[in-house]
């Protein structure tokens, strides 16, 4: 057989990865970009010959980044997420699980979510659930972009029967579904409260495959570029290699990947405790709230929908920042000139 | 092409018993089934723990445990279950169940892909127009919305409009118990039923298979042949349906079949929130439970289903583009 199909779509995935620039032969290991860039000065030389300074690989990062409206306004409200999160909900004259006398109530001043039949204040609640739900995400992107980059550049560059090894045990965790594996594991081996640390760990042991994958794909390529075998002509060892040249070019397509993925693991953390395998009480998530919640749609509907727009808020801002991402280190993609 | 799916499903056998071997392992260490039992009022006899333990092959080294399971499953014997004091028959309540999810996943696939296609190939060909941005927003927001939240939505506008506009869609339970199986009133109240968790399952596919089809056809329809298509005097019609389409496609159905075992694990929250008794919930019931076959039973059916679908993706590929050959 020629190519197994998912190793030829992992290189179309991973395609706007710093393989895809290929106008130098031997340019900069760590600045891929930086081809598009000078050739790219060379074209409009004639204008502003000499005004502009060379710029960057991460400066252009950045200007792209910023030409893309959807992914700043996202960037912005995903801050503001996390203030209000964190600062907030340490400002907020509620806790959590404080009972406030108010049974029922709608949003006002005194409750901006309203309040639940245990007189618990929705707002707080909120925040909370909001908290954990980042804290979630960021032991995530950690560990699995961590874990999944070694793996990934170690198999995909050593190639072979290490690479063929540990590939079929990346398989191995992708057959099961997520949050399957997770329910089991979360709720039988876990602590019984305040269980998020747990949770978050089991997602990332579930989810550092998928970036592997990708960083494989990547690396695949990578190791066929000129720069390396310079590198290795020079007496590079493997480790300086992998290291100094690999895991630097693919930090573009993980960074990509790990957004989408932190996305996901935030609704499956969500999903987890929606049917009650998850966060459990007294500690709470967005996901218990809706749970806990959902029969008061018509009643009640403070308690549902705050909670649901949260989860929506989180995700949706990260999705559009990793597509912004996306766009801004892509060195192929045309439509925002930076 | 035959060998090779026989030398792929070869492969598959030790892919299953290793997995299959560290689930057991994994559910046999995560809990203790007679954990339930403990906690009764007034604590059952020493007896009733020998008995049970004997039940479950707890008096047994997990090794020969693992090895009883898996030649068990082999002959359909799945091992027994703690539900109904270790009468009930997972084997038949799995198949009855797995057709009731099958249902539900192959109706929400097809509208998923359908859906998905369409929207990508209008995407593509009007690439920064409104629609295409309304399309990537609706895509992005699907992909953001958790579906247990999304679901209770549906089931309650579903209410709302049997409420005031007179329809009477199905809000809970994959078919009503007082119909008679195998009448046609049977068949209509089952898709009636299948309404609700068909839309809520397939929006969240949808939404990444949109996205991947608008770029998979973007960079088809940038490509050269396409020019030369267009360039030889081809309809734009014909270009999109006999060039661009084909190539553009093969590459979704290697995104199906690995995005087979994430539409399982939605489909288990799905089933949760219509009150399905389908394999989601038996899962979930199992894990409360502490019923470690029926969990076992639930991975081995859910790994073969990936494992199956992942081939099959593989081999359609080789019929669909001709540059990959399988020898």
């Amino acid at each position: 057989m020629s190519s197994r199909p998912d190793e030829r779509l992992q290189a179309e995935r991973a395609r706007g990865g710093p393989h895809a620039a290929q106008t130098e032969e031997v340019s900069s290991p760590n600045a891929p970009l930086q081809g598009v860039a000078l050739e790219r000065e060379l074209v409009e030389a004639p204008d502003r010959e000499f005004t502009v300074a060379a710029r960057s690989q991460w400066s252009m990062v950045v200007r792209r980044f910023l030409r893309h409206k959807l992914a700043v306004v996202s960037l912005a409200v995903f801050v503001a997420v996390v203030l209000l999160a964190f600062v907030g909900g340490a400002l907020w004259h509620y806790s959590y699980q404080q009972y406030t006398n108010d049974y029922s109530v709608g949003p006002s001043l005194k409750h901006p979510f309203g309040t639940d039949s245990s007189s618990f204040d929705t707002f707080a609640q909120v925040l909370r659930g909001t908290q954990r739900s980042l804290e979630i995400a960021l032991f995530v992107a950690i560990v699995a972009t961590a874990v999944g980059t070694v793996y990934g550049a170690i198999a995909g560059y050593f190639r072979g029967t290490s690479d063929s090894v540990m590939m079929r045990i990346v398989d191995l965790f992708l057959t099961f579904p997520t949050i399957a594996v997770a329910a089991i594991l979360g709720d039988q081996l876990g602590p019984k409260a305040n269980g998020w640390l747990w949770i978050a760990m089991v997602l990332a042991a579930l989810i550092w495959p998928y970036v592997s994958r990708v960083v494989r794909g990547v690396t695949l390529s990578i190791r066929e570029k000129e720069y390396i075998e310079a590198s290795r002509a020079l007496g590079a060892s493997n480790s300086r290699i992998i290291a100094r040249h690999v895991v630097p070019n693919v930090i573009g397509p993980v960074i990509v990947t790990i957004t989408i993925l932190v996305a996901q693991a935030i609704l499956a953390e969500t999903a987890l405790s929606f049917v009650g395998f998850g966060v459990k009480a007294p500690d709470t998530s967005l996901g218990l709230l809706v749970s806990v919640n959902q029969t008061a749609v018509q009643t009640r509907p403070w308690l549902f929908y705050f909670p649901g727009f949260f989860i929506i808020v989180i995700a949706l801002s990260i999705n559009f920042i990793g597509d912004g991402l996306r766009d801004a280190l892509d060195p192929t993609q045309t439509r925002v000139r930076a | 092409m035959l060998a090779y799916a026989i030398r792929r499903l070869l492969i598959s056998i030790p892919i299953i018993l290793i997995s299959t071997f560290i689930v057991f392992l994994l559910v046999t260490y995560s809990g203790d089934p007679l954990a339930n039992l403990r906690t009764k009022q007034p604590i059952p006899p020493p007896q009733v723990f020998a008995k049970y333990r004997h039940q479950f092959r707890l008096d047994q080294p997990v090794l020969e445990r693992y090895w009883h399971w898996i030649t068990g499953v082999v002959h359909g014997d799945f091992g027994p279950s703690v539900e109904g004091g270790g009468t009930l028959n997972i084997g038949h309540e799995l198949g009855h169940r797995l057709i009731v999810s099958a249902r539900l996943v192959i109706a929400a696939m097809i509208i998923a892909a359908l859906l998905a296609i369409v929207v990508g190939v209008i995407s593509a060909m009007k690439q920064y127009s409104i629609p295409d941005y309304a399309f990537t927003f609706t895509g992005f927001l699907f992909l953001s919305m958790p579906v247990f939240w999304f679901a209770v939505l549906l089931k309650e506008a579903a209410i709302w409009l049997n409420v005031h506009a007179g329809t009477s869609l199905k809000t809970i339970g994959d078919t009503s118990p007082i119909v008679a199986p195998g009448t046609w009133a049977h068949f209509t109240d089952a898709v009636n039923h299948l309404v609700l968790p068909t839309i809520a399952l397939a929006m969240t596919s949808y939404a990444a298979w949109s996205r991947f089809n608008r770029a998979s056809m973007l960079e088809v329809l940038n490509s050269d042949y396409i020019r030369l298509a267009r360039a030889k005097g081809l309809s734009r019609q014909r270009v999109l349906v006999r060039h661009a389409l084909r190539t553009a496609l093969i590459p979704f159905v290697t995104v199906t079949a690995l995005d087979m075992a994430a539409i399982l694990g939605a489909t288990i929250i799905t089933e949760t929130v219509f009150q399905w008794r389908g394999m989601g919930t038996f899962l979930l019931d199992g894990i409360r439970n502490l019923d470690v076959y029926v969990v076992l039973a639930w991975l081995l059916v859910a790994a073969l289903i990936v494992i199956v679908f992942n081939l099959i993706a593989d081999l359609l590929y080789g019929v669909l583009d001709p540059r990959i050959r399988y020898e």
